[in-house]
């Protein structure tokens, strides 16, 4: 069996450097199965955050050769191994140990956004009807499974920090599927605009090409966002209405 | 005196799947503080890995359907050993259930009039299943999150509980340390709920995450509660088997569901060779009628392929055993062969099953829509765990109350698939609504503090271990791991399980000396030496209640005793803890069931 050598960031909040371990690998490994033969074999108290190492929870984010990717779906074979495999955290939020970082500003952020806000019930027994086409929209958004490789790869945040100023691609998709569902009736075009910081977007797309759900963020949730805020506020017939009525 | 923080509450929910989320939710409303206590960060809790969908009988695609039809298909799926109160219930209660979800943001797919569809599994009469294409438990985890987030609830991520806090007989309250940092906190409460999924990582092939160690059963066994029908593990008949990095990892049913069959090396569609006299009736006796039932035809019955999960599995293991698997152990399933019969297959398929072809796509370098699946039998689900009261939740300890997964009864000797995500929703609520009412009745009590002091004592120990060839955890977990798979699998017999047992008892040994490298932050090493003493106690409860139980039944089969013994089919299994602290085996008799509900069941024979 081929061995391949790992570079892996071993630190914490006071700094750290690359431990370097070799293993063996088998067919159809990822690098989430040579940390953990790494992690059982010597490196005992190697920190990572896995759960169901499927591609549907969103755990296992790290950069794998300088490139966001989930560890669990990133296969060994389109890997170069013939030179060490550099593992490291995610860049946009602070360590915690090794492979694990701080990702709870996602939660907070995520809590000042308006919950879901349904329309009356549709039929008498208080159900809703919805066709499949409209549904279908909004699904693409719900698809999300919080791995947060676009919150690190987006400029805004991973380069000018600015995650009091600005929610991040994960939480303008999550506003989309909000603003786009069918019964939805809150408006957040006005926090999108302003606590929120859709506007810091300059449409670079970074976040959709490492999605590993493969959610077309920018083009579907972002500029959609972007275009509601510019409708309702910068709309001069709305602004001259607006300031008719003294709003 | 220990170091540790102390936190108040008046419930407490430890675990935030399905069921945890949704008790937090309930017993918020309630007016409740409430703290949910989780091992990993919100929403990645096992319940995201539920695919098929959420059973409920909403008659929207078959006007035939009603509580009572899914009532008795849950009861013949657990041949009859489930607690029908239960069952009971969780049919009366799932429609509401999941229209509350959807009042809370879920976007289930549409059928043509725009109300929830529904789509067939195995064992259910109707089509009952609401889905989101094959990723139901990502919305459903993600609705109860993004709605739960703003009940006021306090949400303690990357938390472990090692241990319950009793005053007297009654728990009042959890102590946990925080993975991050390795600080413990006591957690006072009027009273608990156990939401902490499953036991899976007991074994060695599984489509369970690391998560699934079995803490809501043994630390519920340990304050003293009973645990039944442990023997009932759950192998889902389809797991990946290839490439070995991802055996295990689950297919789900709904390829059977949507027109997948089970082909042998021989290309022969094996389930029709054996169906069980129990199912003959509801049946298809020809793949032509099995395809019409997958089209929608009501007159037509269910294809083999549909029946339940552990008679499917054993099917497999029969091909495989017999010589006529797949070359890598397994047996083919395929969905491709449908382009034979609908002109969009390839189309369709990504759109009924996206995450299946992506997850065969990326791991397993094969194309669905063209290329038969390999797949085998994994370890998925126990039917058995903390007994409760039925129309409570509460354990037999006072204040400590479990709902989902670790809690036993609602699926007898096997579970139907999509009888999971609905258990989680209606015994989640039961039991938020009733520990918010104990919370209530009840006033604080506080545990002495000699006993956080001990338990934090004992947490530290395997820092304190000095030999350096002591060996870590992982080695211990991989021994057991393999002994449950080799010798407490999908067919038992009793000498095997009599080795299982000694061996348990010389890992609890090997247990207690695991050594642990480095400090308390955000280590696995010392996580896992943890872990291990919950997987020792739900493995020899397994393995115990599995001797006990002398008949092959529902997903216990022994080889010694190959066929399904009366008396057997009248009693519980349940363990608990006795006096000396070793573990005591009972057969509980079940309750006689209630004549309407009697009547339900023949009725629909």
């Amino acid at each position: 069996m081929a061995t391949a050598t790992f570079k892996i960031w071993r630190g914490d909040t006071e700094g750290g450097e690359y431990g370097e371990y070799q293993t063996e690998v088998s067919e159809g490994m990822v690098v989430l199965d040579a940390v953990h033969q790494i992690q059982a074999e010597r490196a005992h108290d190697l920190a990572v955050r896995w759960n169901c190492k499927a591609g549907k929870c969103g755990s296992c984010s790290a950069e794998v050769n300088g490139m966001p990717k989930l560890m669990c779906m990133t296969r060994l074979s389109d890997i170069n191994l013939n030179e060490p495999v550099t593992i490291q955290p995610v860049k946009a939020f602070p360590i915690i140990r090794d492979l694990v970082c701080d990702v709870s500003w996602n939660f907070r952020a995520k809590k000042k956004i308006k919950p879901f806000k349904p329309r009356e019930a549709d039929a008498a027994d208080g159900t809703w009807r919805m066709a499949q086409e409209d549904v279908d929209r909004v699904q693409e958004f719900r698809k999300c499974i919080e791995c947060f490789l676009c919150q690190d790869v987006c400029h805004v945040l991973r380069d000018h920090d600015l995650h009091e100023q600005f929610i991040g691609p994960r939480l303008f998709v999550y506003t989309a599927a909000l603003e786009m569902h069918p019964l939805d009736e809150e408006d957040r075009t006005g926090d999108l605009a302003a606590e929120f910081g859709v506007g810091y977007c300059n449409i670079t797309k970074c976040c959709t090409k490492v999605c590993p759900e493969d959610i077309t963020i920018t083009d579907n949730a972002i500029i959609p966002l972007k275009e509601r805020v510019v409708d309702t506020h910068y709309d001069p017939i709305r602004m001259l209405v607006r300031k008719l009525r003294g709003g | 005196m220990a170091e540790y923080q102390t936190q108040e509450h008046d419930v407490v929910v430890i675990g935030a799947g399905g069921a945890g989320l949704r008790a937090a939710i309930e017993a918020a409303s309630a007016g409740c503080s409430v703290a949910l206590v989780c091992k990993s960060l919100l929403g990645k809790a096992h319940t995201v890995m539920a695919e098929g969908g959420v059973a409920a009988s909403l008659a929207n695609v078959d006007e035939r359907d009603n509580w009572r039809v899914h009532f008795s298909d849950t009861m013949r799926g657990g041949q009859y050993l489930n607690n029908w109160r239960m069952a009971e219930l969780h049919a009366q209660q799932a429609p509401d259930r999941v229209r509350e979800l959807e009042k809370w943001g879920a976007l289930f797919d549409r059928t043509k009039e725009g109300a929830i569809l529904q789509r067939n599994f195995g064992g259910h009469r109707y089509p009952r299943l609401a889905h989101v294409g094959d990723r139901t438990g990502l919305e459903m985890i993600r609705t109860l999150q993004d709605h739960g987030i703003h009940q006021g609830i306090d949400v303690f991520m990357e938390f472990t509980v090692v241990t319950l806090l009793k005053s007297g007989d009654r728990v009042v309250g959890a102590l946990a340390y925080d993975r991050e940092r390795g600080y413990f906190h006591a957690f006072r409460a009027k009273s608990v709920i156990m939401a902490t999924g499953g036991i899976g990582k007991a074994f060695r092939i599984t489509s369970n995450s690391w998560e699934y160690t079995g803490d809501g059963h043994a630390l519920a066994y340990d304050a003293g509660a009973d645990l039944v029908d442990m023997e009932f593990v759950q192998f889902h008949p389809t797991g990946m088997v290839w490439p070995p990095s991802v055996r295990g990892i689950l297919v789900t049913e709904g390829v059977r569901g949507d027109g997948g069959v089970l082909r042998n090396s021989e290309g022969r569609r094996f389930m029709f060779d054996d169906i069980p006299d129990l199912y003959k009736e509801q049946t298809a006796d020809s793949p032509e009628e099995g395809w019409r039932y997958v089209q929608g035809d009501k007159a037509a019955r269910r294809p083999p392929e549909l029946l339940t999960r552990d008679h499917v599995a054993r099917c497999i293991m029969r091909e495989v055993k017999e010589g006529r698997g797949s070359p890598h152990g397994g047996v083919f399933l395929d969905i491709a062969w449908i382009k034979e019969k609908i002109s969009n297959a390839e189309e369709h398929i990504k759109k009924k099953l996206p995450s299946m072809y992506h997850q065969f796509k990326k791991l397993a370098d094969i194309d669905i829509t063209k290329t038969p699946m390999e797949v085998g039998p994994t370890t998925h689900y126990v039917m058995g765990g903390v007994r409760v009261d039925a129309d409570t939740q509460m354990s037999t300890v006072p204040g400590l109350f479990a709902a989902g997964e670790c809690a036993g009864g609602l699926h007898g000797a096997n579970r139907l698939g999509g009888n999971s995500l609905s258990d989680l929703l209606v015994f989640g609520k039961l039991a938020g609504e009733h520990a918010a009412a104990f919370a209530k009745e009840h006033g604080a009590a506080d545990a002495p503090a000699e006993q956080i002091d001990a338990a934090i004592a004992a947490a530290l120990v395997p820092f304190e271990v000095s030999d350096a060839n002591a060996e870590a955890a992982y080695a211990v977990q991989h021994d057991l791991q393999d002994t449950m798979q080799d010798l407490v699998g999908i067919v038992r017999v009793e000498n095997e399980l009599k080795e299982a047992i000694d061996r348990l008892a010389k890992l609890r040994d090997r247990a207690r000396k695991v050594r642990v490298d480095g400090h308390r932050q955000y280590n696995p090493g010392w996580h896992g030496a943890l872990d291990l003493e919950n997987m020792l106690v739900i493995s020899e409860a397994v393995a115990r209640s599995a001797l006990d139980r002398t008949e092959s039944r529902g997903a216990h089969t022994r080889n010694d005793f190959p066929g399904k013994n009366e008396a057997c089919g009248k009693v519980n299994t349940v363990v608990r803890k006795g006096a000396d602290g070793a573990m005591e085996v009972q057969q509980h008799p079940i309750a006689e069931m209630r004549p309407d509900l009697q009547a339900i069941i023949e009725e629909m024979k």
